[in-house]
């Protein structure tokens, strides 16, 4: 048991430390304790990212095989953790003017944050349940954090409906798989799957199901209806986490279930996710292009990217396993940055995330119009910025999988998407001048986009190191 | 026909008969007292199995305490079924194909169900000898260390659930009153009564 314990050990430091910020919340006067309890909580979240990532107490599996610490999960829980802090510390200032800063807010992040890392350590069905539950629980509150505003309340209501029944189905997938496989462990159905004959029914309906039940939470086509709705509805703040660092976790949980445990019917998974990704980045390409609210825009945006990302699991290989690490490593990092600057984003004082209000923005700010456009030729994946290497890794990983119909249609996607990113420049800096938005932006906020921006030009040096931390993190999960 | 086969058949139909009943019932408190009984005939198949824990527990957690909890939701809040039903017939025909669906899907899986070759074996390995191990220890054994933690996860669940609610629905009001039990109890008489000295035939 006491190994096992050691494994698991930054799950357990984080719970018992959310449980503790719990308490001093609700015994040390509540709401007015929200701004120490954020700061805490996210220092502690990146300590806790740092000893994942850098160094571990130990690796290998746990509880018969159901948590698996890998290279695989710790490039993930690493990028979570980090990612989760970063995002709070910047949506402090947003929370607080706006009265929503309540001390429970950091911790239902961190529980969140707990469940992304069971998740991309699940080697067993139940494990993968749980920690789904877990995040998509906690996110469903946020969403609603706004109680009194009827969209977010809306948004968290259809975000806790449609992800029910995704939870719904993805049990459903995971019943019949346990039915043709007689366990759970992710190990015994590869090798069940890999044993059985024929047509394998019981087996393909429970992966088409649990797949199903996946392209929900990474919101990727058709299982995306929720997405701009919720992005939309809820806190900005709270969009802002949705967009980043769950979809790297589902990511994550994505590639390990489909190769540990299905990768003996690799041939059947690979047209699922290949359809998934040419769907997804061709309706997150086309559908944004008429949006008129910047948060309904980036969860379009947020869509394309997903399938841009699938399309490095569409191929299959340990290669595809390293662009897809890469994709959503360089997507959270673009993401942060963008909402960071969404943030910001106020007209007496009030929160604005119209289009329009960006015009001529060149001559208000120019030093954050610069940063924010390099973030969108980023997103655009315009050479040479950081965001086109994300895109080149997963098109080499299609075209070396013999799937360059897919990498064509990735290239054509793109290139739609990138009207919208540029329509944007475009609007800031030759848009017909209007009374645009006022107001300054939070340290964290000034300090994560214009890191972000920076990082997206320094980056094309070597992409700082990530992809040898990638290729190391693919190949203990898809190596041969 | 013997009587274990006699009380299946019985059980059985009884469920099935509830159940449907649960879902056509005009009034929602009958159906969760049709519910109970789908629980209490469900428990029987339990012990039958010979399930004696998870059948008590059944009757103790769903029939004792979660049936009795909605019956009092159903009784106190006064929700309008028929409005809840009212666009039920223009989707009707929707849901039916979705059913039909599932149902031939499903249909497709009995029929062609393979399992694969190891599956009853290794569905079988964690089982204990019943004549060994009782039922209880067993359930203990899983819950509480095979899967301690999944156990652990599903309290951390829970426990978002709870901050959850109170996040979403409590409101400090100010104003209300509350009882502080430790003002009550260091009140002193001294400062509580005033005592007065009243003259015969005079009053206050």
């Amino acid at each position: 048991m006491a190994p096992d314990l050691i494994l698991i050990l930054p799950e357990i430091l984080l719970a018992v430390f959310a449980m503790a910020a719990l308490l001093v919340g609700a015994f040390g006067g509540g709401d007015i304790r929200a701004r120490p309890i954020l700061w805490g909580v996210a220092a502690f979240m990146a300590l806790v990212g740092l000893l994942v990532g850098l160094n571990p107490p130990a690796v290998g599996t746990a509880f018969g095989g159901a948590f698996t610490l890998d290279g695989f999960a710790r490039f993930a829980k690493a990028g979570i953790l980090l990612g989760a802090a970063i995002l709070l510390l910047m949506s402090e200032d947003f929370l607080r003017r706006r009265g929503l800063l309540r001390f429970e807010f950091p911790v239902l992040i961190a529980l969140a944050t707990l469940g992304m890392m069971v998740m991309v350590s699940a080697s067993d069905l139940m494990t993968l349940y749980m920690g789904i539950e877990l995040q998509a629980l906690a996110l469903y509150v946020v969403a609603a954090l706004d109680r009194d505003s009827p969209r977010s309340t809306e948004a968290g209501l259809k975000y806790f409906v449609l992800g029910a029944l995704s939870s719904g189905l993805l049990l459903y997938g995971a019943s019949l798989v346990y039915g043709y496989a007689g366990t759970t462990l992710f190990s015994g159905i590869v090798a069940a799957a890999a044993a059985g004959e024929g047509p394998q029914l019981g087996l393909l309906l429970g992966l088409v199901l649990m797949l199903t039940g996946l392209a929900f939470k990474v919101s990727a086509v058709p299982f995306h209806m929720w997405t701009p709705d919720v992005y939309e509805g809820a806190p900005t703040p709270v969009t802002a986490f949705f967009a980043t660092v769950p979809k790297l976790a589902a990511l994550a949980l994505f590639a390990r279930l489909v190769h540990e445990a299905f990768g003996a019917i690799a041939a059947d998974w690979r047209q699922i996710v290949a359809f998934l990704s040419v769907a997804s980045m061709f309706l997150g390409a086309v559908a944004a292009i008429g949006q008129t609210d910047i948060k309904r825009l980036m969860a379009y945006s947020s869509i394309s990217h997903m399938g841009f990302a699938l399309m490095g699991l569409a191929a299959g290989t340990e290669f595809g396993v390293q662009a897809l690490l890469i994709y959503a490593a360089i997507y959270v990092v673009m993401n942060i940055g963008t909402f960071a600057f969404i943030l910001s984003m106020e007209k007496d004082g009030e929160p604005v995330s119209e289009i329009a209000s960006l015009n001529m923005y060149s001559a208000i700010a120019p030093g954050r119009a610069l940063a924010l456009m390099v973030l969108l030729f980023s997103l655009a994946g315009v050479p040479p910025l950081v965001g086109f290497f994300g895109k080149l890794y997963v098109i080499r990983a299609a075209v070396q999988a013999d799937m360059v119909w897919l990498a064509v249609a990735a290239v054509i996607a793109s290139v739609i998407a990138a009207f919208y990113y540029l329509r944007i420049v475009y609007l800031m800096y030759f848009g017909a001048p209007r009374e645009g938005l006022d107001g300054g932006m939070a340290p964290a906020q000034w300090i994560a986009l214009s890191a972000s921006a920076l990082a997206m030009v320094l980056g094309v040096i070597n992409l700082f190191g990530i992809e040898g931390l990638a290729a190391a993190a693919a190949a203990t999960l898809a190596g041969a | 026909m013997g009587i274990a086969p006699l009380a299946f058949y019985l059980f059985a139909a009884t469920v099935v008969v509830s159940g449907f009943l649960v879902v056509v019932a005009k009034n929602p408190v009958h159906s969760v007292l049709w519910l109970i009984l789908a629980f209490l005939s469900t428990a029987g198949l339990f012990v039958m199995m010979g399930a004696e824990f998870v059948a008590m527990l059944l009757v103790i957690v769903y029939v004792g305490a979660v049936a009795v909890l909605f019956l009092f939701v159903v009784m106190m809040l006064d929700v309008d079924f028929t409005a809840l039903r009212e666009g039920f017939v223009r989707y009707l025909p929707i849901g039916a194909l979705v059913g039909v669906v599932l149902l031939v899907q499903l249909g497709f899986v009995v029929a062609k169900w393979t399992a694969s070759p190891g599956a009853e074996a290794a569905r079988m390995a964690p089982a204990p000898d019943p004549a060994m191990r009782q039922n209880t220890a067993a359930l203990g054994d899983i819950l509480y260390t095979d899967y301690f933690h999944l156990f652990q996860l599903a309290g951390l669940v829970l426990l978002v659930a709870m901050i959850g609610a109170i996040v979403l629905t409590l409101r400090h009001r100010e104003g209300v009153k509350r009882q502080d039990v430790l003002a009550q109890m260091y009140r002193d008489p001294a400062k509580a009564l005033e005592l007065k000295d009243i003259k015969p035939g005079q009053g206050l």
